[in-house]
């Protein structure tokens, strides 16, 4: 392909989006909309430039990842430790997995009012929070990950009369882990969906969901188009930096 | 041993271990009511009729909301899979909003469109819509050259192509995206009924917490699940109908 025609596609997805400033330009430019329900492109941006000097915009963003990256960091572990377990003993996957399929069916936000009593709606009853939600796609996928080692690999091992320990590390675990880093992945994802929930629904603290209620409160909309444009590029960030961490280290998928 | 036998154990251990905890007062009441305070505050619910009306509230804020994302979504979505154009044009932007979680829109289209239903049902079908355009898309997009090139060989009009061939043959992603969108429109009914509603399942949560009822609120949990499991159940008893031409052929 020439540089060109690869230029066409990004050039056309940029296409809607510009048309559709140019719109909300022209919009607020006739001010047929009051600016405090729809303000101008321009003040959007001059919000997010003095969110970004003078205010605390940097903190936020920075309280959101680090809660995200917390809870993430309890809960995906545990899952893939737990969802291992499932996936290797059929006595824990008989055991373990129909009470833990159950579990998943509860909407996920319900929890919220029992961990903030447990845990308080601080610091602490937003990461248990977090860390639950990332909990369930790690277990997910490595159970299935792990359930799936096909059978010749296992006889392969008795042949070779491998340990256990050994045929755990050498073969098990390799086996499993794109199961294990796509559970990583979506773990990731959903804990930056948790922290956004519990940033709305428990205490007020510095993150981009309490600025987001903030801004509903003070009808501040320039303020709300501010965090959600950064919440959805964060979003973004967090799925590509999963999917290429993901390709890196199986690199024996692709070819 | 039967799948019931070794499922039921550890479920039963942790009752009584529930039970225990709470015969004993190892937990204080607040952190942890008896089993059979739950029950009770589920059995009064139910005894006053509030809980059928709040299931059916919840209920119909999720099908009208996931009705309203299913059908824009299968309609975006096939556009997006059938035109080049289309998906040039629309791809990226789509991305790019569908990064932003369901329930972080909330505080804005409360601003919009205010508080009431309304806000839910929008919400919910943005929940669903997402999902059920990536399906749709990407079952459209992986449907076999070869497929495609048997209908041109037989000269079936674009119509007949999409309706014959490329429908049929995406059906079974198509109903995965529903299927999420249907499990992302009941996880965002929650979180909508948590943020602002004075009726449904997740009022009756928000309320139990205001109240310091946990009672009431791990009854609710146990409803939510149930409800959970119903609806999913029924859209992969759905699923199993439909595509019983597959069973028959594989």
């Amino acid at each position: 392909m020439s540089a060109s025609a690869r230029a066409r596609p990004i050039l056309m997805g940029l296409l809607v989006p510009v048309l559709l400033i140019g719109i909300w330009q022209a919009i607020a430019a006739t001010h047929l909309v009051a600016p405090y329900i729809l303000p101008s492109p321009a003040l959007v941006l001059a919000r997010f430039r003095g969110e970004l000097d003078g205010g605390t915009f940097g903190g936020d963003v920075l309280a959101s990842l680090s809660r995200a990256l917390a809870g993430f960091a309890i809960g995906a572990p545990a899952g893939v430790g737990f969802g291992l377990l499932l996936g290797l003993s059929r006595v824990a996957g008989r055991l373990f997995g129909p009470i833990f399929l159950a579990y998943r069916q509860v909407a996920l936000f319900a929890w919220v009012p029992l961990l903030s009593m447990w845990f308080g709606g601080g610091e602490a009853g937003k990461v248990a929070f977090i860390a639950m939600t990332a909990f369930a796609p790690a277990t997910v996928n490595s159970w299935r990950g792990a359930a799936a080692i096909p059978a010749p690999y296992r006889e392969l091992s008795r042949a070779l009369t491998l340990r256990r320990l050994d045929h755990l590390l050498l073969v098990a675990l390799p086996s499993a882990l794109p199961g294990i880093l796509t559970g990583l992945r979506t773990a990731l994802i959903y804990a930056w969906l948790a922290t956004v929930g519990a940033e709305l629904f428990l205490d007020i603290a510095p993150g981009l969901g309490g600025r987001l209620n903030e801004g509903r409160d003070k009808f501040e909309v320039d303020l709300m188009i501010v965090a959600l444009t950064v919440l959805a590029t964060l979003g973004l960030a967090f799925g590509q930096l999963g999917a290429a961490a993901e390709r890196r280290s199986i690199p024996w998928r692709n070819r | 041993m039967s799948r019931l036998a070794t499922a039921l154990p550890v479920p039963i251990l942790l009752f009584g271990l529930w039970w225990l905890s709470a015969a004993q007062g190892w937990l204080p009441e607040q952190l942890l009511p008896a089993p059979a305070t739950v029950w009770d505050a589920l059995a009064e619910t139910a005894a006053s009729g509030d809980l059928q009306a709040d299931i059916l509230i919840s209920l119909q804020r999720v099908g009208e909301g996931f009705a309203v994302g299913a059908v824009a979504g299968l309609i975006f979505g096939g556009a997006l899979g059938l035109s080049r154009p289309v998906r040039d044009l629309f791809d990226p932007l789509f991305l790019l909003l569908a990064q932003v979680p369901p329930l972080a829109w909330i505080p804005l289209v409360i601003l919009v469109v205010g508080i009431d239903e309304a806000m839910k049902v929008t919400v919910i079908a943005w929940a669903s819509f997402v999902p059920v355009v990536l399906g749709v898309a990407q079952g459209i997009r992986d449907v076999p050259e070869p497929l495609r090139e048997l209908g041109r060989a037989l000269t079936f009009d674009p119509w007949d192509l999409v309706s014959r061939i490329v429908f049929p043959a995406a059906v079974p992603a198509i109903f995965t995206g529903l299927r999420e969108g249907l499990a992302n429109a009941w996880q965002t009914l929650v979180a909508a009924e948590l943020f602002a509603s004075s009726e449904g399942l997740g009022y009756l949560i928000s309320l139990g917490r205001q109240l310091f009822q946990l009672d009431l609120v791990l009854a609710m949990v146990l409803v939510l699940g149930i409800v959970g499991l119903t609806l999913n159940g029924a859209l992969a008893l759905v699923e199993r109908r439909l595509l019983r031409w597959q069973a028959r052929a594989a």
